[in-house]
């Protein structure tokens, strides 16, 4: 199977999602209703007068967490090779990869120890 | 009749016709069926009758007809887009669900091959690395979702998302790599038959929920946690910020995305059926030599099936029966206990399999 092949029915399936979603949105544009009215308009908040302020901030910890995200998830791109070739790399690959994931664990305990994985 | 078969015979024909049987016939019809499926086992736990009015004559085929009706109902609603929303953001948030919703199932296989055919739309070598690039773009949706909004709501339900997902996603490759290294492959075909051999002779399959019953608990719940449903729907969080990041959508864009949860939810339960439960193979069935080739495929699409159903209600099931965590709850869940656990989980796998395979 050359690569061609096996990754065009993946687009295949991704167009065909496309489609459907398209579909949905296409169908309910055109035959709903369309009766626009201010109060309509607004964006929902419990029936209070909206005070305009969305978007305005986020809690740090969302970054905080996207930092630490980004480090495990470099991390697991890392171990894949080694995870599928782990009986030909033997107890050598295996020396090696606890080092590489000993490093990780040691910055993950700076991390809990920093307080970056506290949400109070 | 030559002519025919000659264009069966092109692998792009055979694609599309797989393609189709897949999605149309078993991945749209099971989410679409689960929709009802929720609402009634979710009657059946709180005692109620469920949905059953719907009707055609006087015939309701115990709420079936429901299916019909909602699908109905909400093309003709309007669709409504909030003032000061972004629009080609708010467009096309619905889309990522679905995509990544029906990709999933380019992977499965369904039945064993015959001959050169495979019940599987592609067999490509990163398998499973596909799915995690594939499901990560439902975070998108969700993000997109939540920021093009403009209310508070929705943008509160879309941070939540964008934070519990991104950090699941960690702990679902996490706790995939045992499986990777069991059955030393990504690739989808290669751990189905990893899953055919047995232990002590005959006596127990070596299915992954033998090898490895640690990464089978994490990736369930980490695969849970991705498609946002209770115990962890703090970003939809139906009595607190009233449905999340897609609060302001409505009639059949918000189909889209109720439809896109249900299609993942059915992607969940053949994910778990294929790396955890044998896949298409039934066990012990090689025991029996003679057994005729459509006969072991039909058998074959009907275990896959019935453990498939299984996982879709073992879903709804705990979604009906756990508390929900609140949202600092579900990211120290992940981070201070499923992380550790799942690295763990790696380190003894790799001994075990260095050691004794």
């Amino acid at each position: 199977m050359t690569i061609a092949s096996g990754y065009l029915p993946i687009l295949l399936m991704i167009l065909l999602g496309m489609l459907l979603a398209g579909t949905f949105t296409v169908v309910g544009l055109y035959l709903g209703p369309r009766l626009r009215s201010k109060v309509k308009d607004t964006p929902f908040e419990s029936g209070f007068v909206r005070d305009g302020t969305e978007g305005s901030r986020y809690d740090v910890k969302f970054y905080m967490t996207a930092l630490v995200f980004l480090v495990f998830d470099v991390e697991i791109v890392f171990l894949y090779p080694w995870t599928v070739q782990v009986r030909e790399l033997g107890w050598f690959g295996f020396t090696a990869a606890m080092l590489f994931i000993g490093v990780l664990v040691l910055g993950f305990v700076y991390d809990w120890k920093k307080g970056a994985l506290e949400w109070e | 009749m030559d002519l025919i078969l000659e264009i069966l015979s092109i692998p792009l024909v055979q694609s599309i016709l797989k393609i189709a049987f897949i999605i149309l016939l078993f991945a749209m019809p099971l989410g679409t069926v689960l929709t009802l499926m929720e609402r009634k086992w979710s009657a059946m736990i709180q005692d109620r009758v469920g949905p059953n009015r719907a009707n055609v004559g006087n015939y309701t085929g115990n709420g079936l007809l429901h299916l019909a009706a909602d699908g109905l109902k909400s093309i003709f609603k309007e669709d409504t887009i909030p003032q000061g929303a972004n629009g080609f953001l708010y467009l096309i948030a619905p889309f990522f669900g679905l995509i990544a919703g029906v990709a999933t199932f380019a992977i499965i296989p369904i039945a064993g091959p015959i001959g050169d055919f495979t019940f599987q739309v592609t067999d490509i070598e990163p398998g499973l690395l596909f799915i995690f690039a594939i499901t990560s773009l439902s975070v998108y949706g969700a993000v997109l979702a939540g920021t093009s909004s403009n209310s508070k709501f929705a943008l509160l339900g879309g941070t939540r998302a964008s934070a519990q997902m991104i950090s699941y996603e960690v702990f679902m490759g996490l706790a995939l790599m045992g499986i990777f290294m069991v059955y030393g492959s990504t690739r989808v075909s290669d751990i189905v038959n990893g899953q055919n051999e047995y232990w002590f002779g005959n006596l127990i399959p070596m299915w992954g929920v033998f090898t490895q019953p640690l990464g089978f608990f994490l990736f369930f719940t980490a695969l849970i946690a991705e498609t946002k449903r209770a115990p962890f729907d703090a970003p939809e969080g139906e009595s607190e910020i009233v449905a999340g990041y897609f609060l302001e959508y409505s009639g059949m864009r918000w189909s889209a995305f109720m439809l896109a949860e249900y299609v993942a939810v059915a992607g969940v339960a053949v994910l778990m059926t294929t790396l955890f439960f044998g896949g298409y193979h039934v066990p012990w069935l090689h025991l029996w030599e003679s057994a005729p080739q459509w006969l072991v495929t039909l058998l074959q699409i009907g275990k896959f099936s019935i453990v498939t159903i299984f996982f879709c209600w073992l879903q709804i099931q705990l979604r009906w029966t756990l508390p929900k965590f609140r949202f600092d709850q579900t990211m120290s869940l992940g981070w201070k206990k499923l992380l550790p656990l799942s690295l763990a989980n790696t380190a003894l796998t790799a001994v075990v399999v260095l050691a004794f395979m």
